[in-house]
């Protein structure tokens, strides 16, 4: 019985302790030979209904830059990169959550900000307030977040 | 207001449609509608790039990339909300204030007696020493000639007195200096234009010079010229003078922006201007 017991907790605890745990820190992202990143950030699969909401809101905003059709009735998607409709066909699920963690490992002068950079930026702000920040910088999405919109990301295939 | 204008307005878009945009761009580009204000002053929005601008081929006032509700507010003096601010001005250019009892208008006259000065704007004070805007010499005047205070940069007394000081230059084109003693401050603006603020990594020319005419979010991107400042911006519902939009512009990069004022921003207006050097002057406008 006390054995038992002992084991159950244990289970708890691990539970808890396991996702902490396997978040990847901003640091210590193993980006491949091109950029791309082969493991959940969060050690958890992503939500992609949370990571629709996030390619509209927040800190991802991706239609600021992006057009998505299967997001058209949200108004203004924007046309500074290119549309998102079909990504997954063009894409590995690895160099998508590479993309969106930092795009410049793909395109070195993209415009497309790295959203789990945290370090190596000109007079980082703090948000949007137009004081001076603290660098390293909170990433603008968390772990949890990417592997949300690489979810979403994924369901968008043409074939 | 003004069927007409509205009506010409639109045949301007139409226009644009039938021939189709410049291939560069993705986006819906500047239209091709003309500015004449008050059907008098004739205001140049499209010019060939300054020799020393290497990415742009052609140069358009912010005024192109408005839509036509916007762009007709500018047409006249009367619709334009911009000049109540201009007559305050005036106002304030006949009142005597400080210890020599003296008024700008004891020294200058009529206020088109500064017709030019805009369009040189900002340049080399050889007096000072140093690149001087609109508002160092207002502040100079202030407190040298008039013992009076200075007024804040950004404080509505100067936004209105540099709305005056644009609007007697409207229709002149912009030629600001960048060579001689300007030179270092010019390079100076020019390395923050092309240098990647905050936590996005976005510089003036990230939107301003690559991506003009196209969409980011609901805002169109035009080139980020400032002939038409200060600028009524419908959003405030008051006039903004360059400084603030340029903090605005940085702050929205997620960076620490630098003050009004500052000799950094003094260095891009610098560069920035230049870099509508063919355009018109066309202070003060309305924006969105
Ligand atoms: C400020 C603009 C901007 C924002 C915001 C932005 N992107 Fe991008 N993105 C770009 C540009 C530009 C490219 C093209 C790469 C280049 O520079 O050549 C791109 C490329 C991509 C690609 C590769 C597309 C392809 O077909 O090759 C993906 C995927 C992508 N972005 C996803 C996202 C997601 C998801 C977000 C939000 C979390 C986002 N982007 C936010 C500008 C942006
Ligand atoms: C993330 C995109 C972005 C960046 C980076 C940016 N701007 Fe802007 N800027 C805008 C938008 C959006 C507007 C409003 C629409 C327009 O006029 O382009 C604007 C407007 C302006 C205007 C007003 C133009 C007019 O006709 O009234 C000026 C001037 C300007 N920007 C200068 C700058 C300068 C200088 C920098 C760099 C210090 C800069 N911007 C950086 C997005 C940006």
């Amino acid at each position: 019985m006390k054995r038992t017991l002992t084991a159950f907790s244990v289970l708890l605890v691990g539970a808890s302790a396991a996702s902490a745990a396997d978040v990847i820190a901003p640091a210590d992202v193993p980006y491949g030979e091109y950029g791309e990143v082969a493991v959940s950030l969060s050690g958890q699969p992503g939500d992609m209904e949370k990571g629709k909401v996030l390619m509209n809101r927040g800190a991802g905003n991706c239609i600021a830059c992006h057009q998505v059709t299967a997001l058209e009735d949200l108004p203004f998607h924007g046309d500074i990169g290119p549309s998102l409709d079909g990504v997954a066909d063009r894409w590995e699920e690895a160099d998508l959550r590479g993309l969106v963690a930092n795009a410049k490992n793909y395109f070195p002068d993209t415009m497309m900000p790295g959203f789990y950079k945290y370090t190596g930026f000109i007079r980082v702000g703090d948000a949007y307030t137009g004081k001076a920040g603290i660098d390293p910088a909170e990433p603008l999405l968390t772990a949890q977040d990417i592997e949300d919109v690489v979810a979403f990301l994924m369901t968008l295939k043409d074939g | 207001m003004t069927t007409t204008k509205a009506f010409k307005l639109v045949s301007g878009i139409a226009l644009t449609a039938a021939l189709g945009m410049s291939p560069a761009l993705a986006g819906p580009g500047p239209d091709e509608d003309q500015l004449v204000i008050n059907e008098d002053i004739e205001i140049v929005t499209e010019a060939a790039a300054p020799a020393h601008m290497e990415y742009v081929d052609t140069i358009y006032s912010g005024w192109r990339f408005r839509e036509d509700d916007t762009q007709v507010m500018q047409m006249d003096d009367f619709d334009n909300p911009a000049m109540i601010y201009v007559d305050k001005a005036i106002d304030a250019w006949n009142t005597v204030e400080g210890a020599e009892e003296k008024s700008c208008a004891s020294c200058h006259g009529d206020p088109e007696s500064l017709r030019g000065l805009r369009a040189e704007l900002p340049k080399w004070n050889a007096d000072k020493g140093e690149v001087y805007t609109a508002e160092m010499y207002v502040n100079d005047c202030r407190t040298e000639r008039m013992g009076a205070e200075a007024w804040g940069w950004n404080g509505q007394d100067m936004r209105n007195m540099t709305a005056l000081i644009s609007s007697v230059s409207r229709g002149l084109p912009v030629n600001v200096a960048i060579d001689g003693p300007a030179q270092e401050t010019w390079e100076k603006g020019k390395e923050i234009y092309y240098t990647r603020f905050g936590q996005l990594e976005l510089s003036c020319a990230n939107c301003h010079e690559d991506n003009y005419g196209n969409m980011i979010r609901a805002d169109h991107l035009s080139q980020g010229q400032i002939n038409g400042f200060p600028t009524y911006r419908l959003k405030d519902a008051n006039i903004v003078s360059m400084h603030n939009r340029f903090r605005g512009c940085i702050r929205d990069t997620r960076a620490e922006t630098f003050s009004v004022g500052s000799p950094e921003f003094v260095a891009l207006e610098l560069y920035v201007a230049s870099r509508g050097n063919g355009l018109s002057v066309e202070g003060p406008s309305v924006r969105n």
